[in-house]
């Protein structure tokens, strides 16, 4: 495997290398380097385009300069990192540490969002091929498929940003409005679960009249502009996840399993007070520390309520705890969300949408909570921008190879064994059908990197793609060259983790080693 | 056993390894009783008809992709007639009054004239007005813009589709047909182009080639997007040279390009065809998406991208320079994709119309008739 990966790794190296050479000398022939110098009416004109021949080395051609470029980078072997300079002269190593750090999260953020929600979305509309809402989300991913990604940002923008933000000063939601939200619930719902008329009718008025009670509560109590979960909620959510993950993980049949899964959600309610007292020092570090900590204490558990099926218990508590320590923290945000949102530097308009985070925040507050929301109301926006268009995609290719998948012969065997649909569906086809998924979001890393530079251009981020955009415009190779480093490592890495996961998903397939 | 790099056409990926037998009798015996039936009547609907009178009956009662393929040929019909044709020296005027480059006085604001709600229910009446789509803030005819920016845009999401499904053929033929070191060169060269992002590559090569004009910039976009098309057409044919008509082909004496041409690329043909349409409906969102960026068609000329680039920043204030154009990549875009899903869904033998009530019932009752027949 070992060896695999490192033949892997170097030959992703050089396509790198070959790609990255024809790059360089793309850009570098895609303009003139000197045309403001050569229109300004500066006196020492000619001393300034002397002084910037020198800074880039433009008396070298470029396909030989690019092998200056590649010395620099190769430096990174005797630890002295050089990615030359752009034409202000500042160093680009410099540009890239503080553009790289929004962008990945930016990239990242949508692309794990993407897979999960793309993934769902197929599965569901796979098991419920040909009904209304296999329809509706069929005809809703090819329009956002067909959606051009500055649309959806310039869109988001005008109307969720800024109309939530005005919403926000009254957040009082009208009858009507609650009304068609429940509808479209309770439609959705009847939709996913499917049945004769009478299971459907149920789950409209259940799932419908849930939303309208939620909806009604949150007008009334005007929790948006003050909102928690609160013990209670927190305690109900994570009964209801204990049910759903032993449902999907282990089967309701399988008792240890659930029980594993109300004995983490115990424990979750039981710290619930004592971390809400000490969250106040925590860091960013501590906190995933101890998101680590309950899921080691979830396999614990589970291991401990033992039987025969420790692993599937250890699994599901894992799963569980971890799902209940984000509802806590979910909770915990929420709870700084007024002090946040009525501070003076927000004063009442959360929603970012200009820049990748609030100015001068730091030398306010230097609180986890509030730096998190203040990052989480400027990612929002762009993140769901760039996940929209791979989302439809994901849930075309997920719906199609889960379909392909229950075609297949030994679908109909299991069944014909008498295995029950969930484990027909979670063990036998999901798994299977997540390979050809793998590949396609590997590949489609280029595309997101494309949505990421339109639409951090239209949210004002100052992240790698506005440094990209400048580069080009300028014809300033070094920085542009700095952006195709980082995201063709990233590119090439995204293959290296689809190439992991495919041994991992299909037993079938072992390296030659 | 090493890890597949399987090619995977665009959104689904059931078309490449479409079994192409599925149509024959002897498959349909292996399946079940009550599928063979219902095979049957399917067989019996299209018994004589070549596999290309299939394809293009399956196409055209797809109603989603035939709806598309009559908006978009609307479409194309307006934005040709409405700004004429001005293409090698040719100037053939269209029936609007103005063209894209005229410069009037700006009229009520800049509002769009055009009115579709009638007086009786309250609106303005129906009128196309003097400016259907407005006015920009120099006085520039919107709806002559927007019908001279459809025009290129249309035009260049057709060259580029032509150009890089050709080379997308010829390099993943060659690299799948004749395997060994022809096809390692390639399939690296593949790989360096694919590394780069799309819209890196395209605005890198739109910022050079932007002011020669919209046709060179088509065929530059054309030759930086074959990538994708190329690792499909490879994996297909690096299937098809294994199957026993090309065996016979070659024992019958025939030379490689014989069998390439005859043989196997014709078997490639739903590949080719239906990721080309995808190609071309994501062509337009790169054209828009480097337009966009400014790197795409340069001034005189205008393309959709150019009009959204030009007109971005007067949202607020003249929201229908922002609307006309993007409205109109969303619909070609749209369209483009439908009509390729109904190609997708014509090439596919596997595929199965999605029954309505009356044919599911009865679906199920010749199911139930074969399975008391069987057991009898």
């Amino acid at each position: 495997m070992l060896t695999f990966l490192t033949r892997r790794l170097i030959a992703s190296i050089l396509v790198l290398l070959a790609a990255s050479y024809v790059v360089y000398l793309l850009s570098a022939n895609s303009g003139d380097p000197l045309e403001d110098l050569r229109t300004s009416t500066a006196r020492n004109k000619e001393q300034l385009i002397q002084q910037r021949i020198h800074l880039l080395n433009l008396d070298i051609p470029a396909p030989l300069r690019y092998f200056i470029w590649l010395g620099g980078v190769l430096k990174v072997f005797i630890g002295q990192f050089d990615l030359g300079k752009s034409r202000s002269g500042q160093a680009v190593t410099d540009m890239l540490a503080s553009a790289v750090g929004v962008t990945v999260q930016l990239l990242i953020t949508s692309t794990l969002l993407a897979i999960i929600f793309g993934i769902l979305i197929g599965i569901t509309t796979a098991l419920r091929q040909y009904s209304g809402y296999d329809y509706t989300v069929t005809t809703l991913s090819f329009l956002f498929f067909s959606l051009p990604s500055f649309f959806v940002a310039v869109i988001l923008k005008q109307y969720v940003g800024i109309g939530f933000n005005n919403f926000l000063q009254s957040p009082v939601i009208p009858w009507w409005v609650i009304l068609i939200l429940a509808l479209l619930a309770g439609g959705i719902w009847q939709g996913i679960l499917g049945g004769d008329a009478k299971k459907r009718l149920i789950t409209v008025a259940v799932a419908g009249g849930a939303t309208a009670a939620v909806l009604t509560f949150v007008t009334l109590t005007g929790w948006l502009n003050n909102p928690s979960l609160g013990i209670v909620v927190v305690g109900i959510l994570g009964v209801g996840l204990a049910f759903l993950v032993a449902a999907l993980t282990a089967g309701l049949a399988n008792r240890k399993s659930l029980y594993t899964g109300l004995t983490v959600v115990a424990i979750g309610l039981a710290i619930y007070y004592p971390f809400n007292l000490i969250s106040d020092y925590l860091t960013i570090w501590s906190v995933l520390g101890l998101g680590a900590l309950a899921v080691v204490v979830g396999v614990v558990v589970g291991y401990l309520w033992g039987g025969t099926d420790r692993g599937i218990s250890a699994r599901t508590g894992g799963i569980t705890a971890f799902l209940v320590a984000f509802l806590i923290a979910i909770d915990r945000f929420m709870r700084s969300w007024s002090n946040y949102a009525n501070s003076d530097i927000i004063n009442g308009r959360p929603i970012g949408t200009v820049g990748a985070g609030t100015p001068n925040l730091s030398d306010v507050t230097s609180n986890f909570w509030i730096e998190g929301l203040d990052n989480f109301t400027h990612l929002l926006l762009p993140t769901i921008s760039v996940m929209l268009i791979s989302l439809a995609a994901y849930s075309r290719y997920s719906r199609a190879s889960l379909l392909d998948v229950l075609n297949q012969d030994y679908i109909r065997t299991a069944r014909a064994k008498g295995v029950s649909e969930r484990a027909v569906v979670m063990r036998h086809a999901f798994r299977n059908a997540l390979i050809p998924i793998t590949t396609i979001v590997a590949f489609d890393f280029g595309g997101l990197v494309g949505g990421a530079i339109i639409t951090e251009i239209i949210f004002a981020w100052s992240g790698m793609g506005k440094l990209f955009n400048d580069a080009l415009h300028l014809v300033d190779v070094n920085p542009l060259m700095g952006f195709f480093l980082v995201t063709g490592s990233v590119a090439v890495l995204f293959n290296l983790l689809a190439d992991l996961s495919y041994t991992a998903l299909d037993p079938r397939i072992r390296v030659a080693v | 056993m090493t890890i597949p790099l399987s090619p995977q056409p665009p959104l689904r990926d059931d078309a490449q390894d479409a079994d192409r037998d599925t149509l024959t009798d002897d498959t349909v015996l292996d399946d079940a009783i009550g599928e063979r039936n219902e095979n049957a009547i399917e067989l019996k609907e299209i018994e004589g008809m070549s596999q290309g009178r299939i394809v293009v009956r399956r196409f055209l009662r797809h109603r989603g992709a035939m709806v598309s393929a009559i908006l978009l040929l609307i479409l194309v019909i307006l934005a040709f007639s409405s700004e004429g044709i001005e293409a090698l020296g040719l100037h053939i005027p269209g029936w609007w009054k103005y063209s894209y480059t005229f410069i009037g006085n700006v009229t009520n604001g800049g509002h769009p004239t055009l009115s579709v709600i009638p007086e009786w229910l309250g609106g303005a009446g129906i009128r196309w007005g003097e400016h259907p789509f407005g006015q920009d803030e120099i006085g520039h005819d919107t709806f002559a813009q927007v019908m001279r920016g459809t025009q290129q845009s249309l035009m260049i999401v057709f060259v580029v589709g032509v150009v890089s499904t050709f080379i997308g053929i010829v390099v993943g033929a060659a690299s799948g047909f004749f395997r060994g070191a022809v096809d390692t060169i390639l399939m690296r060269l593949t790989d360096v182009f694919i590394i780069i992002p799309l819209l890196v590559l395209t605005a890198v090569l739109g910022r050079t080639y932007g002011n020669s004009g919209s046709f060179v910039l088509a065929i530059v976009l054309g030759l930086a997007s074959w990538t994708g098309l190329a690792r499909l057409v490879r994996g297909d044919v690096l299937g098809l040279r294994e199957r026993e008509f090309v065996d016979a082909a070659r024992v019958a004496g025939a030379s490689n390009s014989r069998i390439m041409f005859v043989h196997i690329l014709p078997n490639a043909i739903g590949v080719v065809i239906v990721n080309a349409t995808l190609l071309m409906s994501a062509t337009i969102l790169t054209e828009a998406a480097i337009g966009f960026l400014g790197f795409g068609v340069q001034a005189p000329d205008v393309s959709l991208g150019k009009l959204i680039y030009d007109f971005q920043t007067a949202f607020t204030v003249r929201p229908w320079l922002f609307w006309w154009p993007g409205v109109m990549i969303v619909i070609i875009a749209l369209t483009i994709n439908f009509i390729g899903d109904g190609l997708r869904d014509a090439f596919d033998p596997r595929q199965k119309r999605a029954l309505n009530r009356a044919a599911r019932l009865a679906k199920a009752e010749a199911r139930a008739k074969a399975r008391v027949t069987a057991s009898s």
